[in-house]
């Protein structure tokens, strides 16, 4: 029950005008570019804060960036990218993270401990002989070499967060599963995993948004312009058109929307995975 | 449980298979790579051979006056920006999720979600944002500091070299700072409702239920965001590279460790791409990393394992 106090007028507004102004604080930047991407260029440097309307709107900034740029290569690098990475992470994370939490063998918290060494340690320290192991392999330049980092890079926390999830599961019903006499696959792949769908969830995007916005790795093992992912895409352009702001302030817009639409379908089961406790 | 574990027969290979594919993706690309740049940071020229050196390469980065004023610029810088994160980033988390945990409050989740967006944003969209709103060309920032007669408080922040790599930090805990609130949030969130009734019947509400009850609860989630900003932090690169270029200009005033990092092994301009340095360096960020987590695990979470429920 909350006491009166806490609810009373005065600092429900005190509250909202602290929650109001910083939220304003959050979005301007955004709201800035979102809105000057749709105007011409006279009107940008005018009225800045000002809507497009029927005068000042523009499609200009984004004729130039589909027409110069090869943005649509760039998008389908990185969606693949960060689906088949994500991917792997999910299935090898959640595989690894049923061994440590379901059986019993010799060195099994050592194993848990090594592999959790990934969450505190930045892959990124690794770079200088990633690269060298990268071109001894003939990977430079190529989505392959990403994908391979990026899931190193995301195995850690999924499968720390993953095994906490997988202890929760019921031992009746896996039981109940090997006296029907499912072998550990199925009793993995058809009993635990819809189970913790919720925790894949909340590893999904976590893993999610660094990969899809790193852009160290792409810039120094994939620069090539067929392997080019949108953020290093997106930072060459906007270096080579720093005064076309037209086509800046579109790049930049396409290159918000992609990523906020995959948070708004997953946001709900990010906050609902935090709150209930996966990360702490 | 184990006892239907141990009649299986005594060679269990689902265990291997089931954390192979992890195990060997995760040994082969993150473990033997960051092993063997450490190593390599014990390598150098000798006489156009490259040989072991022991620990020249430090004494190098230490010491040569070529070396040295960079890396210690970086060093302080980084520890400059992680110190604008912990000052500003974590009370202004605590402060919104504090507000966020009333569960009287109308419209949390779109507050939430609104607060969390700039996290979500790639350092390319964030650092040009800003870059354009701050520029004394187009003039936003100015106008708005004019209209509420702040004008002559302009200046442009991210040229000077004074200014530029504190901007920066802000920048940075603008676009993180949904992370801490986020945390804080769902630990406030944790506190049962009995510890608060308690205290209400004890008479101790407000602000002082929430420094002397609320406070302490969450201390250990405030020590967990503190160290991930400090593993974040000492890592950092993008946001600078994106804004101010490798060079970290204005005149390396920006420069840290990971920016330092990419001009030492990658080269820029008139400098030559050096392996055995960028490794060193690599190896010291390794190091100051890892100090930092040690001190984290031994020092601070083991003494704040009594406050958890």
């Amino acid at each position: 029950m909350a006491s009166t106090a806490r609810s009373s007028l005065p600092r429900a507004i005190a509250a909202h005008a602290v929650l109001i102004a910083y939220t304003l604080i959050a979005l301007f930047p955004v709201f800035v570019i979102v809105i000057n991407a749709f105007k011409a260029r006279r009107d940008i440097f005018n009225d800045p804060l000002a809507f497009p309307n029927a005068e000042s709107f523009s499609l200009v900034g984004f004729e130039t960036v589909t027409s110069q740029g090869d943005f649509l290569l760039y998008f389908q690098n990185s969606l693949i990218v960060t689906v088949v990475s994500l991917a792997c992470v999910l299935l090898f994370g959640a595989m690894a993270a049923f061994a440590l939490s379901e059986y019993r063998f010799r060195g099994n918290p050592l194993m848990g401990l090594y592999l959790a060494l990934g969450i505190m340690i930045p892959i990124r320290l690794g770079t200088v002989a990633i690269l060298q192991m990268m071109v001894a392999s003939g990977l430079v330049n190529t989505l392959t070499a990403l994908i391979l980092v990026y899931t190193a890079q995301g195995l850690p926390l999924a499968i720390f967060i993953l095994s906490e999830f997988m202890r929760t599961v019921s031992n009746d019903l896996k039981n109940a599963g090997r006296v029907d006499g499912l072998s550990e696959y199925r009793i993995f792949f058809t009993l635990v995993l819809p189970l913790v769908r919720p925790a894949m969830a909340t590893v999904a995007v976590f893993t999610m948004i660094p990969i899809w916005n790193d852009l160290w790795f792409p810039l120094i093992l994939a620069p090539a312009e067929a392997t080019k992912t949108v953020t290093l895409g997106a930072q060459v352009f906007i270096g080579q058109f720093v005064t076309n702001w037209n086509a800046v302030l579109a790049a930049l817009t396409l290159a918000i929307v992609p990523v906020l639409i995959l948070y708004l379908i997953f946001s709900r089961q990010l906050i609902r995975g935090i709150t209930s406790g996966a990360v702490k | 449980m184990a006892a239907t574990i141990e009649h299986k027969p005594p060679r269990r290979w689902h265990i291997a298979v089931f954390l192979a594919p992890a195990v060997l993706v995760y040994t082969a690309i993150m473990i033997v790579p960051l092993f063997s740049t450490l190593f390599q940071s014990l390598f150098g020229p000798v006489d156009g051979e490259r040989a072991f050196v022991g620990l020249r390469n430090f004494q190098t980065l230490f010491f040569d006056p070529r070396w040295a004023a960079s890396f210690w610029n970086a060093l302080y810088n980084n520890f400059w920006f992680f110190f604008i994160h912990m000052v500003v980033q974590n009370p202004i988390g605590v402060l919104l999720a504090a507000i966020l945990s009333n569960p009287n409050l109308r419209l949390r989740g779109f507050y939430r979600t609104a607060i969390f967006i700039p996290t979500i944003l790639s350092f390319v969209i964030v650092g040009f944002a800003w870059q354009l709103i701050l520029s004394p060309l187009w003039g936003i920032a100015p106008n708005m500091l004019d209209a509420i007669g702040l004008r002559f408080l302009f200046a442009p922040w991210l040229g000077q070299e004074g200014a530029a790599l504190t901007t920066l930090a802000l920048v940075s805990v603008w676009q993180f700072v949904g992370i801490p609130m986020m945390l804080i949030y769902a630990a406030l969130l944790s506190i049962p409702d009995e510890v608060i009734e308690a205290a209400e019947i004890d008479g101790v509400t407000g602000a002082k239920q929430f420094f002397k009850i609320q406070l302490p609860l969450i201390l250990p989630t405030i020590g967990i965001i503190s160290i991930l900003t400090f593993v974040g932090n000492f890592n950092a690169f993008d946001l600078i590279y994106v804004t101010q270029g490798a060079q970290a200009g204005p005149n390396f005033s920006t420069d840290i460790l990971g920016t330092l990092l990419y001009r030492t092994f990658f080269g820029f301009q008139l400098q030559q791409g050096d392996v055995n340095m960028g490794s060193t360096i690599a190896t010291m960020m390794f190091l100051i990393i890892l100090v930092g987590v040690c001190i984290y695990l031994f020092g601070i979470q083991t003494r704040m394992r009594r406050y958890q429920f």
